[in-house]
C-alpha cells in the first residue's frame, strides 16, 4: 500500500530524513520508535505534505501514485489520514463543520455524491459513539479547549468518519488516560483493522501496542530505519533502551 | 452651496481615501440623519454592495438620545471606492453599537470613519469592525471617541482585526481617544493577521480542498459581526453577501 524509498527530506535547509525506507502492505500494522528527535513527526508530516517539508530525495508511492505528485487535501483524498502529535485548534469552526466539508470535499475529489446533513450526522454519531465521545463535543470548535486526552479522541472521531485507507498516527496514545487509552485502542481497531487497510503507528510506549497489536516495530533513528523486527522489538526497547538495541 | 471643495488627503479623515474616485460623486449628498428619541430602541442596516467600479459614500449622523440605543450592522464591500461614516452623539446612559465588515479584493479602497460622541454621562458604545483584504485592496478603519468633561462613566470599545489574503493588500487601522472626563472606562485593540498556515493544513490533511478551507477560516472571523442582527431576512442576505464576496476573493 505504502513503499517508501531512500527518501531525504530538509526543513529550512536541515537535513532530517536521511534515506528512509520502509513498505507497507494492505492488512498491516506498523509500529515506529524512536528516539526523540529522530524524525518521526517529520514522516508523518512529509508524507502528509505539509508545507515546508521539502522532499529532496527518495519516493514514496501509496497505491502505485507518487504521493509527491499530489496536494495533501488530494492525498487525504485518496485516503491518506495524519494523526497529528499535537491537533490544531481552530476557533470559529465546529468539528461537526470541519469534517462534514472535509468529508464532501473528499467525496467531490473521488466523484462521489455529498453526505446530506442528515446522513452525515448519524455518521459522527455513531463515530463519536464508538470513541466515547459526546456528540456535543463535536458541536464545539476544532479542538479549542479541549484537553490533550480529547484532543487524541476528537481525532480518532475523525479517523473513524473520513475512513481513510492507510493511517499515520503520530503519538495519538500521548495524553490518553488508562481507560481513554483502552478505549482510543479498541477505535483504532474497529476502525483500521482490516485486509484493506493500513495503519502506521508512532509511539513511544508498548501500552498502546498492548491493545492494537502491530505485525512490524521499526526504529527510526537519526533520520533512518536503523532496525526492524516484530512486536517483540518493541518489548526488547522498552527493557533495553535505544542505546542498547539500535547498537546491537 | 457648491463650494465645497474636494478633500485632500491632507485630511486626516480623507487620509487613506481613493480621491479620484471620490471626484466623479462629489459633491456627496448631505449626511442621512437617524434619531433615536428617548427611551428607544432602533435598527439599523447598510449594505455596500455599488456596482464595480463605482464610487459610494453614506454618510450618516446619528443623535441617540437620553436612555435611547441604537444597533448599526454595515457591510461595506462593493464599488472602486466604498466609504461608510458615522457622526454619533449620545445623550445620558444612551447606547450605540456597531458591527461592522469590509470585505475588498481588486483594487477597491473600503473605509468605515466613526466619530462617536459621549456628550453626557452614563453612555456606552460598542464598535467592532472585521475586515478581510485580498489582492491590492485598501481597508481602513478611522474611529474616534471623543468623551465630553461631564460624561462621567462612560464606557466605550473599539474591536478592529484584520485579515490580510496577499501580500500587497493593505490595512489600517486608527483608533483615537479623546477623554476629558476622568471616570471612563475606555477599551481599544486592533491586530492584522493573515490565515493560520497550520490550521490551513490541518484542513488540507482532512481532504478540504484549499478555497474551501479558506472560506470556512474567512467566515469564522467575520463570524459574529452579523450574530444579532434581529430581522432573519436583513441577516440573511448580509451573511450572504458576505460569503459570496468571500468566495469571489479566495
Ligand atoms: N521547523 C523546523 N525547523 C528546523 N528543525 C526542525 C523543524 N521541525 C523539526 N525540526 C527538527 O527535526 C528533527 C526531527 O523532529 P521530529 O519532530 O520529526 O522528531 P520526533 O522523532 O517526532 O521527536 P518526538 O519523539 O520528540 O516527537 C528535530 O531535531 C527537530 O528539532
Ligand atoms: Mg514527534
Amino acid at each position: 500500500m505504502l513503499t517508501i524509498e531512500n527518501l531525504t527530506n530538509e526543513i529550512d535547509g536541515k537535513a532530517i530524513l536521511k534515506g528512509l525506507s520502509l513498505s507497507i502492505k494492505a492488512g498491516e500494522i506498523h509500529a515506529i520508535m524512536g528516539p526523540n528527535g529522530a524524525g518521526k513527526s517529520t514522516l508523518a508530516y512529509t508524507l502528509g505534505g505539509r508545507p515546508g517539508y521539502q522532499v529532496t530525495g527518495g519516493r514514496a508511492s501509496f497505491d502505485g501514485v507518487n504521493l509527491f505528485d499530489l496536494e495533501p487535501h488530494e492525498r487525504a483524498a485518496a485516503g491518506l489520514f495524519l494523526g497529528f502529535q499535537y491537533p490544531v485548534e481552530i476557533p470559529g469552526v465546529s468539528n461537526l463543520q470541519f469534517l462534514r466539508e472535509s468529508l464532501n470535499s473528499q467525496r467531490k475529489a473521488r466523484g462521489e455524491e455529498p453526505l446530506s446533513g442528515g446522513e452525515f450526522i448519524k455518521l459522527a454519531k455513531e463515530k463519536a459513539g464508538l470513541l466515547g465521545l459526546d456528540m456535543e463535543m463535536l458541536k464545539r470548535p476544532v479542538n479549542v479547549g479541549f484537553s490533550g486526552g480529547e484532543k487524541k479522541r476528537a481525532e480518532m472521531v475523525q479517523m473513524g468518519i473520513l475512513d481513510p485507507k492507510l493511517a499515520i498516527l503520530d503519538e495519538t496514545d500521548s495524553g490518553l488516560d488508562i481507560d481513554a487509552l483502552k478505549i482510543v485502542g479498541s477505535g483504532i481497531n474497529a476502525i483500521m483493522r482490516k485486509p484493506d487497510k493500513a495503519v502506521l503507528l508512532i509511539t513511544h510506549y508498548q501500552r498502546l501496542l498492548d491493545y492494537v497489536k502491530p505485525d512490524y516495530v521499526h526504529v527510526l533513528a537519526a533520520g533512518r530505519i536503523v532496525k526492524s523486527g516484530g512486536p517483540e522489538l518493541a518489548l526488547e526497547l522498552e527493557r533495553e533502551g535505544y542505546a542498547e538495541v539500535v547498537a546491537a | 452651496m457648491t463650494t465645497l471643495t474636494l478633500p485632500t488627503r491632507r485630511q486626516e479623515e480623507w487620509r487613506y481615501s481613493d480621491l479620484d474616485a471620490l471626484a466623479a460623486i462629489w459633491p456627496t449628498p448631505a449626511p442621512t440623519r437617524i434619531d433615536v428619541a428617548a427611551g428607544e430602541n432602533a435598527r439599523h442596516h447598510l449594505l455596500q454592495d455599488a456596482g464595480e467600479g463605482a464610487a459610494a459614500v453614506h454618510d450618516y449622523a446619528i443623535t441617540i438620545a437620553d436612555e435611547a440605543r441604537l444597533d448599526f450592522h454595515v457591510l461595506n464591500i462593493g464599488g472602486k471606492f466604498g466609504r461608510v461614516t458615522f457622526t454619533v452623539t449620545l445623550g445620558k446612559g444612551a447606547h450605540f453599537e456597531l458591527n461592522g465588515a469590509i470585505i475588498g479584493g481588486g483594487d477597491q479602497v473600503l473605509e468605515i470613519i466613526t466619530k462617536v460622541t459621549h456628550a453626557e454621562p452614563d453612555a456606552t458604545s460598542g464598535q467592532t469592525i472585521r475586515s478581510i483584504l485580498g489582492q491590492r485592496a485598501t481597508g481602513s478603519y478611522l474611529g474616534s471617541i471623543n468623551v465630553a468633561r461631564n460624561a462621567q462613566r462612560t464606557d466605550a470599545f473599539q474591536s478592529v482585526k484584520a485579515m490580510l489574503l496577499d501580500r500587497t493588500a493593505t490595512a489600517n487601522a486608527k483608533p483615537e481617544l479623546e477623554i476629558y472626563a476622568d471616570d471612563v472606562k475606555c477599551a481599544h485593540g486592533a491586530t492584522v493577521g493573515e490565515l493560520d498556515k497550520q490550521a490551513l493544513f490541518y484542513m488540507a490533511s482532512r481532504g478540504m480542498d484549499p478555497a474551501t478551507a479558506k472560506t470556512l477560516l474567512l467566515k469564522a472571523f467575520v463570524a459574529g459581526v452579523f450574530d444579532d442582527v434581529a430581522d432573519e431576512a436583513v441577516k440573511d442576505r448580509l451573511e450572504a453577501a458576505a460569503l459570496a464576496k468571500l468566495e469571489a476573493l479566495v
